[in-house]
């Protein structure tokens, strides 16, 4: 492990990709995360990689689904209204199986919106925008340091299921500086391994092998259906069945269940340490993957649980997955804030015991 | 200790997100969990900058604050804006050299400091103003541990830029309280 | 005996989808001719996006791509980063270069990416059923345009040469025909020049072949050919707009 330093959230995403043997990002200008593309414009270089600042973010994705088509470990980033853009690229990204990693600064809408912090984009970045059967992976880090590791792994999870995997924070974790240790660096692929590791790759077929092509279309229907059912049903089984994760606090006697993820959660453990001083016992499931959601966990909430409370910042977008995951056991209810402002522990403590109280 | 949080405030150009991060960068050196949040946006076209820094023992809930215990104000707009943010009992720093007034407040600690007029009669060099009042930030607020700074400068400062860290450490100490 | 016509290694042997008469199966074969003859089959990536041609690479004996409407100069930019040393091409038709795909377009040429673009002009969408393009001409019906293009309604044809050679990063930009046997052989030299171009790094190379589209047109495949030449080329001459010295 390096060094701790200080480091901006944003700068800190982008260096970790590099140091995960990153060498291809697109990119296109949107705030909160336009530290992430000058990064890389003064970085990527040196590490033997390249840069391109895309004409639009429609570009950006479309060049990310070249070079991951041609065996590069790519990045690209953008922040929620430039990734509905790319939605129809997240989409081309999944059936063409390509290893992808994305990084959504987001910030609140609908519309432009605003650039302040939000989590509005639970529906875009886990339901897709883009047509078809199809998911992209998608971690949720609550801290700078987290985020670098979860970057660490997206890229060898992209390559693994190659899929399009997605770290969505949201602009606070974005703009801020923590204190971050950036793990050991991985090598970068040199170009004359790809075919070797990649062996669907496009990298010309040098007259040793057929031809390779790498298909979005698929005109009958047998051939589509044989593909989603056999290629694609599986990876995501197995994706639900092994990526899904979760961090779970004081579950055992809680009164009331937070769910909560990325930065809301850091606010919601604060706002239990003042309900516990106010004797209200409570438990938090974090989740650190939005797709697939971790169901599972919501096994180990009390039964004597009165409530289990969404957190979040959007008009209640996860409370869908937990009213799933909980499937009826328990009341569920919304704690939120909008527009791109944050909840305050204050905020979340009240709105807590006030639920309480009118149940 | 408990959660402190600062609040630096003022033109661009006056250092301010510097100063929140040398404050930062000696927390992060001394062992403790912190955060540093910039505004961003069109907020900063203003030519108001500002950031907020949380230094504590425990994991930081959130990086954006309500309240504040510390308000570092250098130019009147920031009085005005962040001023009904501090606490009771915090301690609010006003740089005299923009802002002419009294704080009319007695439910806080006040210190007033000339940076600019510091910087240029003890330091020697008026560029170093936020150097001023960050060192009186550091040795009247109990956010971190002065002593750190030798190597939060000797951090930042490399380079060309090495051969301004006596002149630094000359006006982290060129304050005194009236 | 002198063999005078040979299959080229750069064509699969596999039947073609193409309609009786359409001029896809001429383009791909040039390309593919070119590419054989430099020896860079094996070292050659295309990509193929929306369009009748999207699943030309089933034809070509190259790596291959298909890539969403309008996009393959993204798609193309990417992988070149990744290979630079292999050749990349972009093999586009006028729906999807002339309309949805312009941004990028103009900013590969912006860019002077290292690639070549061969965009196939047949004046109409064919892969939707003969729908109006940007280049479909004055009064020609279309489904869309089923009294003939008017100005008025949908303003002129769009000469995307003239505008591509306005940008600095396209270094080679030429307009071909394969209405007839000499148009093909110009094409063939047009397409070997893109790809020196791109072997030399000399910036974007774009080549315009003027196409033809009997089934959307409703003509026959020599009535198409004539079509072409009588209406098609007063209108998009044929011509090299620019072209570096080292090619010449």
């Amino acid at each position: 492990m390096g060094e701790k330093k200080l480091m901006k959230g944003n700068e800190a995403f982008a260096l970790a990709a590099i140091k995960a043997g990153c060498r291809f990002y697109f990119g296109y200008p949107i705030t909160p995360q336009n530290e992430i593309p000058e990064y890389m414009s003064r970085e990527l270089a040196k590490a033997g990689g390249a840069f391109i600042q895309a004409e639009s973010e429609l570009a950006s994705i479309n060049m990310a689904y070249g070079a991951a088509a041609a065996g590069g470990r790519v990045l690209i980033s953008s922040s929620s209204p430039g990734i509905a853009l790319m939605q129809e690229g997240f989409s081309d990204l999944a059936v063409i199986q390509a290893p992808v990693v994305a990084i959504n600064v987001m910030r609140s809408g609908p519309g432009i919106g605003g650039i302040q912090p939000a989590q509005a984009d639970y529906f875009q970045v886990t339901r897709g925008g883009g047509n078809g059967d199809y998911h992209v992976i998608v971690y949720a880090p609550k801290s700078i340091q987290e985020a670098v590791e979860m970057i660490y792994k997206s890229f060898d999870i992209a390559d693994e299921y190659r899929n399009p995997v997605m770290i969505a924070v949201d602009g606070m974790l974005g703009q801020m500086m923590e204190p971050v240790v950036i793990p050991e660096a991985i090598p970068a692929m040199e170009e004359d391994e790809i075919g070797k590791y990649k062996p669907w790759a496009l990298t010309g077929h040098k007259n040793k092998r057929e031809h390779n092509t790498i298909n979005s279309v698929f005109l009958q229907q047998e051939v589509l259906e044989d593909f989603n059912l056999n290629v694609l049903a599986p990876k995501y089984q197995k994706a639900e069945a092994e990526l899904s994760e979760a961090e779970c606090i004081d579950l055992e006697g809680a009164e009331v269940v937070f769910v909560a993820y990325g930065s809301t959660s850091r606010v919601v453990l604060e706002a239990m340490g003042m309900l516990r001083e106010q004797g209200i016992r409570t438990g938090l499931i974090r989740p650190k993957t939005l797709w697939p959601f971790p169901y599972k966990v919501f096994d180990n909430i009390d039964p004597a649980t009165k409530h289990v409370v969404s957190v979040e910042l959007s008009m209640g977008q996860m409370i869908q997955d937990v009213k799933l995951a909980v499937n009826g056991r328990f009341p569920v209810g919304l704690i939120n804030r909008v527009g791109g402002i944050l909840l305050s522990p204050v905020e979340i403590a009240e709105k807590t015991k006030h639920l309480l109280e009118v149940k | 200790m408990s959660l402190k949080r600062i609040i630096v405030a003022g033109f661009g150009g006056q250092g301010v997100l510097l100063i929140g991060q040398m404050i930062a960068y000696a927390a992060m050196y001394g062992g403790k969990e912190v955060t540093w949040m910039p505004t961003y946006g069109p907020e900063m076209r203003g030519g108001t900058a500002n950031c907020t820094v949380c230094v504590s023992d425990d994991p930081i809930a959130s990086p954006v604050v309500a309240e504040c215990d510390v308000l570092v104000a250098m130019n009147g707009p920031s009085l005005e804006k962040f001023g009904p943010m501090l606490a009771p009992g915090g301690d609010l720093y006003i740089n005299t050299t923009v802002i002419k007034e009294k704080v009319d407040r007695d439910d806080v600690n006040v210190y007033y400091v000339d940076t600019t007029g510091i910087a240029e009669e003890v330091v020697g060099n008026g560029k170093t103003g936020n150097m001023v009042m960050l060192g009186a930030v550091l040795r009247k607020s109990d956010v971190v541990d002065i002593a750190m700074m030798d190597q939060v400068l000797e951090y930042k400062m490399t380079g060309k830029k090495a051969a301004l860290i006596p002149a630094n450490k000359k006006a982290l100490t060129a304050w005194e309280q009236e | 005996m002198k063999t005078v016509f040979e299959w080229t290694k750069g064509m699969l042997d596999t039947e073609s989808h193409y309609c009786p008469g359409c001029t896809h199966g001429i383009a791909h074969r040039l390309i593919m001719e070119v590419l054989e003859e430099r020896g860079d089959l094996g070292n050659t990536i295309g990509v193929t996006p929306v369009g009748c041609s999207i699943i030309g690479h089933k034809y070509m004996n190259v790596d291959a791509i298909e890539a969403s409407h309008g996009r393959a100069p993204a798609v193309a930019s990417g992988i070149k980063r990744v290979h630079p040393d292999s050749l990349v091409f972009t093999y586009q038709g006028d729906g999807d270069l002339a309309s949805i795909g312009t941004g990028e377009l103009i900013h590969v040429a912006e860019r002077g990416e290292n690639i070549c673009t061969f965009f196939i002009n047949n004046a109409i969408y064919g892969m939707t059923g003969g729908q109006m393009a940007p280049t479909t001409l004055l009064g020609q019906k279309t489904t869309t345009c089923v009294d003939g293009r008017t100005v008025k309604q949908s303003g002129s044809p769009l000469r995307i040469c003239e505008m591509i050679e306005t940008i600095d990063g396209a270094v080679y930009v030429e307009r071909v025909s394969l209405h007839d046997p000499a148009g093909v052989r110009a094409a063939k030299k047009a397409i070997e020049r893109a790809f020196k171009v791109q072997e030399l790094g000399l910036g974007y190379a774009f080549v315009e072949l003027l196409s033809t589209c009997p089934t959307n047109w409703g003509m026959t495949p020599v009535q198409s050919l004539e079509w072409v030449k009588t209406n098609m080329i007063p209108y998009y001459p044929v011509k090299q707009f620019k072209c570096p010295e080292e090619v010449k």
